[in-house]
């Protein structure tokens, strides 16, 4: 998948093959309206691009001031979503996530 | 799954087909009940905002008649464009909003991906969430994107609902499902069929299905 990360690593060679930017999605249950489908929740993926800022819809379904978030698409594998029951572990699923639904990994 | 709707219908009972059409399937029940809660709701603020001169009635159904003419004919041309021209192409993987816009499609807001199909990547769109679609290119979904059955399976089997449409895709093919979470809509671009290397843009453009566009089929091959 030759898709490069959005921004380069400090540090990194010109030939060093670019690490992808890796985030766990949070498990909180948050009752109101979430975009941030559940099967997903908790799933570790990369970064596959950055788009936004766009106002956070769980304060824009309640006509409350809605603050702009970075929106993430994130990559994950079907093994890492649906363990051992995946079709193929390595096809992929791809979702639109905000970012404080988002926190980034220990480097790796 | 030519077929797109549910069929809550078991010819092995005896049962009336008085109601039914000659397809045998039922007639929509007449609306005389009473308005729902939401119902109501909707005509007291259409009837305000027309009141309050923030709308008109004309202007309700001019923007009915506009999503109407929306039609899966223009995300065609869009994906025809992309193959024949490849800076095109280019803007349009960058941003195919402005993409689009550039060829006159006057799609409002829409803020649209597009993700093209190779020879190891197959994409497919989904909202799993509700039915978000790029219906201001596109126009209306199909009945089944909306269904739980679609939505709920297509992340977890794709392969096989795949396969329920007819495409079989070979196993060193990566399945990218994309749901459509939050702002962006997605299009499928298709992979350009053999034997169309001597189409115009027209042409090409008759291959290109909505399905293949929401990534459940290829374009079509030449005749």
């Amino acid at each position: 998948m030759a898709i490069a990360p959005k921004t380069a690593i400090a540090g990194m060679t010109m030939t060093d093959k670019p690490q992808p930017e890796m985030v766990r999605v949070s498990t909180m249950m948050p009752p109101g309206h979430i975009r941030t489908p559940a099967y997903l929740r908790g799933k570790i993926g990369e970064i596959e691009r950055t788009l936004g800022p766009f106002h956070n819809p769980e304060q824009l379904a309640y006509g409350v001031p809605a603050d702009k978030l970075p929106l993430h698409r994130v990559r994950f594998t079907m093994s890492e979503v649906w363990g051992a029951d995946a079709e193929n572990p390595d096809d992929l699923i791809e979702a639109e996530i905000f970012a404080h639904w988002l926190t980034p990994l220990e480097a790796h | 799954m030519p077929h797109d709707h549910d069929h809550d219908h078991n010819h092995d009972v005896p049962h009336s087909h008085e109601g039914m059409s000659s397809s045998g399937h039922p007639y929509r029940a007449d609306q005389d009940q009473p308005l729902t809660y939401w119902q109501n709701m909707e005509i007291a603020m259409r009837e305000l905002l027309i009141e309050k001169g923030v709308t008109t009635e004309l202007e309700v159904m001019h923007t009915i008649d506009q999503m109407d003419s929306r039609s899966p004919a223009d995300g065609a041309k869009v994906v025809a464009r992309a193959w024949c021209d490849p800076d095109f192409r280019a803007r349009l993987m960058a941003d195919a909003s402005e993409a689009s816009r550039e060829m006159g499609f006057d799609i409002g807001a829409l803020k649209l991906i597009a993700v093209e199909n190779t020879a190891d990547i197959h994409n497919v769109i989904v909202c799993t969430l509700c039915s978000c679609y790029p219906r201001n290119l596109l126009g209306f979904p199909p009945d089944w994107y909306k269904q739980r059955a679609y939505r709920a399976r297509v992340v977890k089997t794709p392969r096989a609902v795949l396969r329920e449409f007819g495409l079989e895709l070979p196993d060193d093919v990566t399945v990218r499902v994309h749901d459509s979470t939050a702002d962006m809509r997605y299009i499928v671009i298709p992979a350009r069929p053999q034997g169309t290397e001597n189409l115009d843009e027209t042409a090409l453009a008759a291959l290109v299905s909505r399905d293949s566009m929401i990534g459940v089929a290829r374009a079509a091959s030449p005749e």
